[in-house]
C-alpha cells in the first residue's frame, strides 16, 4: 500500500489553505471557521467557450462562475453535452477560454507563460473521461506514469519512481505486474485506474475527475472513492468531480453545479441540491436515477423525460429548459431566467424556483414508457 | 421455450504476452433467447468485453479463442470464415463498443460513419441511408442531425459519441445487439431515453440484447437475466428475480453490498476486501477464495462448477446452499466460515 503521505512526499507545496485548514471531511472549507476570508484555490469568472460547427456557433460553456476552496470538492452534473468536460478543460487551460478568466492560487492562468503554465500543470491534473484515448498506445503503464513524474522532476531516481508507481497501482487495485502492460492489454476499468494513478502520481493540488469511476465495478468504485477521500483528508487535495452518477456526487461533493446547455442552472451545497432542488431539470435528473428494485415484480416502467433534446446550436429562446418543463408559462418562452439566489446562497436559474421547491416532487414531467 | 438466438458454450480465450499467457476467459457459457435481454455484470477485468469480442471475431492479434462454440442462428460464429462473419457483424449482430472514441474513426464525419454501415451491408441505397441517418440521430437524441452529420467525433461530447455508436449499431436492425457499457457517459435522463428506445426496438422486432454494465440500476431495471463474472468465469446466472432475492454466490452478495445509491452515507461504503488476481494461469480452485469470508479448504483445492440450484438459477460456489439458507443471517455464517476455513 502507498504509505500515508507518500503523495505529499513529492514535495507538493500546499495551496492557499494549507494542511492545517484542509477539512478533515467534506462540508467545511478552508477559511470558513471564522478566519479571515482569503483567496480561494480556484476562482472561475464568467468563462465562455464557443465552437464553430458547420459554420454555426455552438455555445459549449456560457458564462460559468464558481469558487473552490482548497480541500473542497465541487460536483459537476448535468445533461450529456452540456459542457462539463469543456469546463474542466478550460479550468486546466487545456482549452483557451473565449471570455472570462480562471484564477488559480491568485494567478490568472491565461497570463502565464508556457513555461510557467507547464510548472503549474503539476498542481492541476485531470483524469480523462476517455482513458484509452488519453494513454499513449506505445508506452507501457509503468513508463507512462514514470514519465509523468519525471517531466515534473518528481520521485527522485528511476528506481524510486518505479516503486512509487507500483504503490500507486496497488492503491487503485492493480497488481504490480500492470507496469509492463500496454493500454490495449487492459480492460476499460483497468485503463481508467491507470489514468487515476497517473494523475495522482505528481502530487496535484487540484484534480479534475471526468467520469473517473463509471467504468469500474461497484466494489472498485468504492475503493477509488475511499482513495479520493483519503487523499483529500491527508493532503487537502481539491477535486472537481464530473459524473453522471448522482449518488457518488452526493457522497463526495461539498457543492454541486448543475449544467444544462452550457449554462449553470442550479448551484448549491450538495445537501441542498439533493434535498431541496429548485430547478425543474435538477428534479427530473434526480427522479430519473434508476434504483435497484427489491424484486422483479417491484420494477417500475422507465420514466422518460419527454420532448426533444435541445440543440446547443440553436438553444430555445427564453428559458432553455422550457420545451421540456412541466411548469413552463408564456413568460418562460420569452424571458430568460438569470441565475439568482433563491434561498441563503442556493442559486437557481428559474423564474419560479420558489414554487418549484414547494411543488410535490412527483411533478417532473417524466412520462412512463411501455 | 423458444430456441436460443445465441448459445455460447465453454468459451476459452487467451492472450499471449511477452511474459506469458493471460487466461482472460476460462470456460464461460450463456445463451440468449429471441427478445431476451441478458445483463452481464462483474469484476473489472473479468473478461466481459473479451467474451463478446471473441464471439464477434474482433480479438486483437495476440488473443485467441482456444475452446468453445458460439451458435448464432444455427451457425458457429467461432468457425465462420472471416468474410461470413464480417457480413453478419453490423447486419445481424450490432455492437456498441465500450470505448466510443477509439472505435469511431476520428478522420471520418459522424454521418458518413453511420451511412457507411448501411451501405456496406446493402441495407439501403445512398439516399435511404442518408435519411435514415438523420432519423437515427434524432432517435438517439442528437438534434439538428443535418448540421451534426458533418461533425467529427472529437467535436462531440463523450455521451454524444456513445449515442453515435448506438445509432450505428441499430442502423441495420440487427437480431442481436451487444452493448458494452452503452450508457456510462450519459446523464440519467438520456440514459432512460436510450433504454426506452432499445426496449421499443426489442418489442417491435424481437431483438435480443446482451448488455454489459457496472450499473446495477440499469442491469436490474432493464434485463431479464443477469450473469455475474469473476476471473474469466461465470459465478452466478439467474433470472432477474432470483438475482434480486436469492443471490447464492458470495461475490454477487459482496457486489450488491458495494452498490452506492442516492442517500448512501460514507460510513456505509463497503468494498470487497482484497484485490482481483492476475490471470496468469487458469483457475484450478475457486478464484474468489482469497477474498471470500466463507472460503473453506475445499474452496482452495477444488474448482466449483457452475451448477443448477433450481428455478433456472446457476451458481459456481461449493457453499451455495448454505449461503441461500442463511439469507439475511449470512453475516453469521460468514463469521462461522472463517473459523471452518481454519
Ligand atoms: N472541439 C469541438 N468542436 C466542436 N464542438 C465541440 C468540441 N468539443 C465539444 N464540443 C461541443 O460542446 C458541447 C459540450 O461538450 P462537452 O464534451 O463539454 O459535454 P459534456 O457535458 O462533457 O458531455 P458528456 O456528459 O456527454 O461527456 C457539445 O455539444 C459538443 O458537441
Ligand atoms: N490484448 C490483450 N493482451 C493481454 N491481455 C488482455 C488483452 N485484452 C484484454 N486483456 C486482459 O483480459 C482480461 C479481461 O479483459 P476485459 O476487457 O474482458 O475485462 P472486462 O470484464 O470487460 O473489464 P471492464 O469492466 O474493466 O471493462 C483483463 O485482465 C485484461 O487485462
Ligand atoms: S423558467 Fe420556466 S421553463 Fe424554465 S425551468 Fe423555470 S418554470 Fe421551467
Ligand atoms: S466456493 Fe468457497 S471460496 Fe468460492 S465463493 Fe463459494 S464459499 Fe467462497
Ligand atoms: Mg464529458
Ligand atoms: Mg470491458
Amino acid at each position: 500500500m502507498l504509505g500515508r503521505g507518500t503523495v505529499a512526499a513529492t514535495g507538493a507545496p500546499y495551496g492557499a489553505g494549507g494542511p492545517s485548514d484542509a477539512p478533515s471531511e467534506k462540508g467545511s472549507g478552508a477559511g470558513l471557521n471564522g478566519s479571515l476570508p482569503r483567496e480561494p484555490l480556484l476562482r472561475v469568472e464568467a468563462v465562455s467557450k464557443r465552437f464553430k460547427v458547420s459554420g454555426r456557433t455552438l455555445r459549449a460553456v456560457e458564462r460559468v462562475s464558481f469558487e473552490l476552496a482548497a480541500g473542497q470538492t465541487l460536483g459537476l452534473v448535468g445533461e450529456s453535452g452540456s459542457g462539463k468536460s469543456t469546463l474542466g478543460r478550460l479550468v486546466l487551460r487545456l482549452l483557451e477560454a473565449d471570455e472570462g478568466k480562471v484564477v488559480f492560487q491568485g494567478e490568472d492562468l491565461a497570463r502565464l507563460s508556457t513555461n510557467k503554465m507547464r510548472a503549474r500543470r503539476r498542481h492541476m491534473q485531470i483524469i480523462f473521461q476517455d482513458p484509452l484515448a488519453s494513454l499513449n498506445p506505445r508506452m507501457t503503464v509503468g513508463v507512462a506514469i514514470e514519465d509523468a513524474m519525471s517531466v515534473q522532476n518528481i520521485g527522485g531516481s528511476s528506481a524510486e519512481r518505479r516503486r512509487r508507481t507500483e504503490e500507486l497501482l496497488a492503491r487503485v487495485g492493480l497488481p504490480a505486474s500492470a507496469v509492463y502492460a500496454y493500454p490495449f492489454e487492459l480492460s476499460g476499468g483497468q485503463q481508467q485506474r491507470v489514468g487515476i494513478a497517473r494523475a495522482l502520481s505528481v502530487g496535484p493540488q487540484l484534480v479534475v475527475c471526468d467520469e473517473p469511476i463509471s467504468s469500474l465495478d461497484v466494489s472498485v468504485q468504492v475503493q477509488i472513492i475511499e482513495l479520493l477521500r483519503e487523499l483529500r483528508k491527508e493532503l487537502g487535495i481539491t477535486y472537481i468531480f464530473i459524473s453522471h452518477n448522482l449518488a457518488v456526487v452526493q457522497l463526495l461533493s461539498d457543492n454541486v453545479l448543475v449544467m444544462y446547455l452550457g449554462e449553470v442552472v442550479e448551484q448549491a451545497s450538495a445537501a441542498d441540491i439533493f434535498s431541496r432542488p429548485h430547478h425543474p431539470y435538477t428534479r427530473a435528473l434526480l427522479r430519473s436515477v434508476l434504483k435497484v428494485p427489491e424484486s422483479a415484480a417491484a420494477r417500475t416502467p422507465l420514466a422518460v423525460l419527454p420532448g426533444e433534446m435541445p440543440s446547443p446550436l440553436s438553444p430555445p429562446p427564453g428559458c432553455p429548459y422550457h420545451p421540456r418543463c412541466p411548469l413552463a408559462t408564456s413568460r418562460c418562452k420569452e424571458e430568460k431566467p438569470v441565475l439568482r439566489d433563491v434561498s441563503g446562497g442556493h442559486m437557481a436559474a428559474c423564474h419560479y424556483a420558489e414554487k418549484v421547491a414547494a411543488t410535490p416532487a412527483a411533478v417532473t414531467g417524466l412520462a412512463a414508457s411501455t | 421455450m423458444a430456441e436460443d438466438l445465441l448459445s455460447v458454450q465453454d468459451l476459452h480465450t487467451e492472450f499471449e504476452r511477452g511474459d506469458g499467457t493471460v487466461y482472460a476467459v476460462n470456460g464461460i457459457s450463456f445463451s440468449v433467447a429471441p427478445g431476451e435481454t441478458l445483463g452481464i455484470v462483474g469484476e473489472s477485468g473479468s473478461g466481459k468485453s473479451v467474451s463478446v469480442l471473441s464471439i464477434m471475431g474482433l480479438l486483437r492479434g495476440n488473443g485467441q479463442v482456444t475452446e468453445g462454440t458460439a451458435k448464432f442462428m444455427g451457425k458457429d460464429l467461432l468457425r465462420l470464415r472471416r468474410r461470413q462473419l464480417e457480413d453478419m457483424r453490423g447486419r445481424d449482430i450490432g455492437m456498441i463498443f465500450q470505448d466510443p472514441m477509439t472505435s469511431l474513426n476520428p478522420t471520418m464525419r459522424i454521418g458518413d460513419q453511420i451511412t457507411e454501415v448501411m451501405l456496406s451491408h446493402q441495407y439501403t441505397n445512398r439516399k435511404g441511408a442518408f435519411n435514415r441517418t438523420l432519423q437515427l440521430l434524432e432517435e438517439v437524441g442528437i438534434p439538428e442531425g443535418k448540421a451534426r452529420f458533418r461533425s467529427y467525433p472529437h467535436e462531440f461530447s463523450g455521451g454524444m459519441r456513445q449515442r453515435v455508436m448506438i445509432a450505428m449499431a441499430i442502423a441495420c436492425e440487427p437480431q442481436l445487439l451487444i452493448a458494452d457499457e452503452p450508457t456510462t457517459a450519459l446523464d440519467v435522463t438520456v440514459q432512460t431515453q436510450i433504454l426506452a428506445l432499445l426496449r421499443e426496438l426489442q418489442q417491435k422486432r424481437r431483438m435480443s440484447i446482451i448488455l454489459i454494465t457496472h450499473d446495477f440500476g440499469v442491469a436490474t431495471n432493464f434485463c431479464d437475466r443477469i450473469i455475474v463474472m469473476y476471473a474469466g468465469k461465470v459465478m452466478e446466472s439467474a433470472p432477474l428475480d432470483g438475482f434480486l432475492r436469492r443471490s447464492a454466490h458470495p461475490y454477487t452478495i459482496g457486489l450488491k453490498r458495494s452498490v452506492i445509491e442516492v442517500g448512501t452515507q460514507s460510513h456505509q461504503l463497503k468494498a470487497i476486501p482484497g484485490m482481483a488476481m492476475a490471470l496468469t494461469e487458469p483457475p484450478r480452485a475457486c478464484p474468489f477464495a482469497g477474498r471470500c469470508d466463507l472460503a473453506a479448504r475445499r474452496c482452495r483445492e477444488e474448482l466449483p462448477e457452475l451448477r443448477a440450484i433450481g428455478g433456472d438459477h446457476y451458481v459456481a460456489c461449493h457453499r451455495a446452499e448454505e449461503v441461500l439458507a442463511a439469507g439475511a443471517t449470512l453475516d453469521n455464517l460468514m463469521a462461522g466460515g472463517v473459523v471452518s476455513a481454519g
